[in-house]
């Protein structure tokens, strides 16, 4: 798959402050691609670099193929963390002028937000001021303004927060759809779980530095470590407690936790390289009825704190 | 439309819209022109106070010095002896009392004016030198002086001013050439602090709106800043001549209608009361319309158009500077005294030194200080200054200007995207690095 986006070995200082060091990364075109890390981490700087709002200190980006230039703006559509329209100014002169900024004609704006307004049920806002609307009609002008001009690669910081769960949902949507449509789309977040289903590609980024990047599927199969929650109807505790003893001394063994009818026994067992799931099975079955076999995919936020606590 | 004419417009369109903005312009005229009725009425109340005042004139030399005027009444109590007189003056609650010792001719300091408020300054002046020329007179006649020998005596020279190239001018064209400095420096100083303090504001707005990253993600810090300068100053001129046409159809009209002498209201200033005799006497109102001929006209519109534009860019950028790296208008003050400081200097040097002497050394460095040139400058110009130093003045304001929006537009692109924090100067100066 081609890159759309290419960040190459980008530094940035602020100051005596190292926000990004040698930060590449390959965002593919048509994905969803999650830049994930805690807050401080650099994300922002690098979104900001990518928008040409920051220079680069050192490295380079390339869209497309080409090195930035002023004329990518208007292929890129950006929604900061930090948001805001003008109060005071009527919604439809707003996102009138918002993509005028963009480079887009004032009559191809027109007709370009008339659609967004009737697809979102907003039509009847365009004469209306901002601070006449509320916070959650407002965050639906912000993601019109952000789409509008119809941009190849969309980036999103922190897209959810401050979004009400019924706009997050649609936003979430219309993000999707616009996915289907050949947009590539980057997040940016540190609450992972939030974007993890959605992404493909993910880079994570920690205190200025990529600690890690690739294809979600690929990431999680590399930290799966064949690790398994069980459950088991026990026929006799004591011949069981043997058992037990017997895996946890080949087998990192701890306590389960996940819902069930039943009173089971539940474990958590992480065999890595040294076993099988039927070996397992194997085991269970002659001590039990086994009502629960689940293999333990780990979420990007345990793959990141695992991946942390290794690079220190 | 490129996108600084769009951000011009957007900028000139919130400005010109917003409620505040229309109600001070259209309020102001008013409420200057009634301020100014107010105070031509209130003078005129303040001079029809009337004083009754008791005179005890031990020396009873100075009976003539008092004469009673439409104001004032003199009470001479000189025959009841300075106690009962200022029983008298007390109980009926005069305005005071003057008594003048038998021995005033020889120790001044016996002339002495009681009273229950500290009496107006003007007053006691003007008494003052009444008694002073009786009592010089009094000495001349005794000295064996003819007064009359002595009155034939005087003479009054008015020197004329010519230059080597033959051209004549005159005291009142210093006058006139003070006026036109005066009034352009002026001008100046009061629009960079209004519509300096806008572009500050609009900054600001956008921060506190959380919008501006949205639109530096579209436009260069640089074109916003200049777009919101040029669109603000846009609508500061469009004020500007809305206050002028306004200001001035009300003024007609209302001393049309009312009959009143509106410029009696600032009689209070001698250049004031000078213009207005002018007004009074048609061959000084000829005489002045000749000095003002006479004045260097294309050098003043010229220089007004260059240090007027060059100033209020060079200060307007760094009201954006300051815009930008501040949260809210609270955290403005302490960037405010670099602005503020050379602005009065240069209002006080414009108005003590320049029209005290136009080529002094101080009126000459400071017009080619480029913080303050722009004002002391104007005011200079019409005085005729040298062509190096225009050229050296205007040199150094450009080059500074070019610095200050460097300046401004760098602290612009990294304060914007500040929240939070209070910065401070040395903050200001890392920033400059990034």
């Amino acid at each position: 798959m081609n890159s759309l986006l290419i960040a190459d070995t980008v530094s940035k200082d602020f100051g005596g402050f190292t926000a990004l060091n040698k930060v590449s990364i390959a965002v593919p075109e048509g994905s969803i691609f999650g830049l994930l890390g805690p807050n401080g981490a650099g994300k922002t700087t690098l979104i900001r670099i990518i928008n040409q709002i920051t220079m680069p200190d050192t490295g380079s980006v390339t869209l497309g193929g080409e090195p930035l230039q002023q004329h990518h703006i208007r292929d890129i559509g950006y929604m900061p963390e930090e948001r805001g329209l003008y109060k005071s100014m009527k919604v439809g002169e707003q996102v009138l002028y918002l993509a005028q900024l963009k480079g887009m004609s004032k009559s191809e704006a027109k007709k370009r937000a008339k659609h967004w307004f009737e697809k979102l049920e907003i039509g009847d806002w365009w004469g209306k001021k901002i601070q006449e609307l509320s916070k959650g009609q407002a965050q639906k002008i912000q993601f019109v303004v952000t789409v509008m001009h119809q941009p190849k690669l969309l980036i999103f910081d922190e897209p959810f927060s401050g979004f009400d769960p019924i706009n997050a949902n649609l936003i979430k949507d219309e993000i999707l759809q616009l996915r289907q449509e050949g947009a590539t789309v980057i997040f940016s977040t540190h609450r992972m779980e939030s974007v993890e289903e959605l992404c493909d590609h993910i880079a994570l980024i920690n205190k200025s530095n990529k600690i890690l990047d690739g294809e979600v599927n690929t990431i999680k199969r590399a930290y799966q470590n064949n690790t398994f929650d069980i459950g088991v109807q026990v026929f006799d505790e004591d011949a069981f407690a043997k058992a037990q003893q017997h895996l946890s001394a080949t087998f990192n063994v701890t306590p389960a936790q996940f819902k069930s009818l039943g009173n089971e026994k539940k474990l958590r067992v992480e065999m890595g390289a040294k076993g099988t799931p039927n070996e397992l099975l194997k085991v269970l079955q002659s001590h039990g009825q086994v009502t629960h076999f689940v293999e333990v995919i780990p979420s990007v936020n345990d793959i990141f704190i695992k991946t942390v606590s290794q690079n220190r | 439309m490129s996108i600084l004419s769009l951000i011009i417009k957007r900028e000139y369109i919130a400005r010109v819209r917003n409620k505040s903005f229309l109600i001070m312009t259209f309020l102001s005229p008013l409420i200057l022109v009634g301020m100014i009725f107010l105070i031509s009425y209130l003078t005129q109340l303040n001079s029809e106070d009337k004083r009754t005042i008791v005179v005890v004139d031990d020396s009873g030399k100075f009976e003539t010095v008092f004469f009673n005027t439409e104001q004032t009444t003199y009470v001479n109590l000189s025959d009841q002896g300075l106690e009962a007189a200022k029983e008298v003056a007390n109980n009926d609650s005069y305005y005071g009392l003057i008594h003048i010792a038998d021995a005033a001719f020889d120790e001044p300091n016996e002339v002495v004016f009681y009273g229950n408020e500290t009496p107006a300054f003007g007053f006691i002046g003007s008494i003052e030198k009444r008694i002073e020329k009786k009592m010089t007179d009094e000495n001349l006649i005794a000295q064996g002086i003819d007064l009359n020998t002595l009155e034939t005596a005087k003479t009054s020279i008015d020197i004329q001013i010519e230059n080597f190239s033959g051209e004549t001018s005159s005291k009142m064209s210093n006058w006139v050439k003070a006026g036109f400095g005066g009034a352009a420096g002026y001008l100046l100083m009061m629009f960079i602090i209004i519509y300096g303090n806008m572009v500050m504001r609009s900054v600001i707005e956008e921060k506190t709106n959380r919008i501006i990253e949205v639109i530096i993600s579209s436009v260069k810090p640089f074109q916003l800043m200049l777009g919101k300068i040029l669109g603000t100053t846009l609508a500061g001129i469009t004020q500007f001549a809305i206050w002028v046409i306004v200001g001035g159809i009300l003024l007609v009209t209302l001393s049309a209608v009312f009959g009143m002498d509106a410029t009696a209201a600032s009689a209070a200033s001698p250049a004031a009361s000078q213009a207005q005799q002018i007004a009074e006497d048609p061959n000084m109102m000829i005489e002045l319309l000749q000095e003002v001929q006479k004045l260097p006209l294309l050098q003043l519109v010229l220089g007004f158009f260059i240090y007027f534009i060059g100033g209020y860019f060079l200060y307007s950028s760094i009201y954006a500077a300051i815009g930008a790296a501040v949260d809210n208008e609270t955290d403005t003050q302490q960037f405010m005294l670099p602005i503020i400081m050379p602005l009065m200097l240069a209002i006080y040097v414009g108005f003590f030194a320049v029209i005290d002497n136009p080529h002094g050394t101080v009126a000459t460095v400071f017009s080619i200080i480029p913080l303050t040139s722009p004002i002391v400058m104007l005011m200079r110009i019409p005085f005729i200054v040298p062509g190096w130093q225009l050229a050296l003045s205007i040199t150094l304001l450009v080059a500074s200007f070019v610095f200050t929006v460097w300046f401004g537009s760098k602290i612009y692109r990294v304060g914007i995207l500040m929240y939070g924090k209070k910065p401070t100067y040395k903050d200001l100066i890392k920033w400059l690095k990034y």
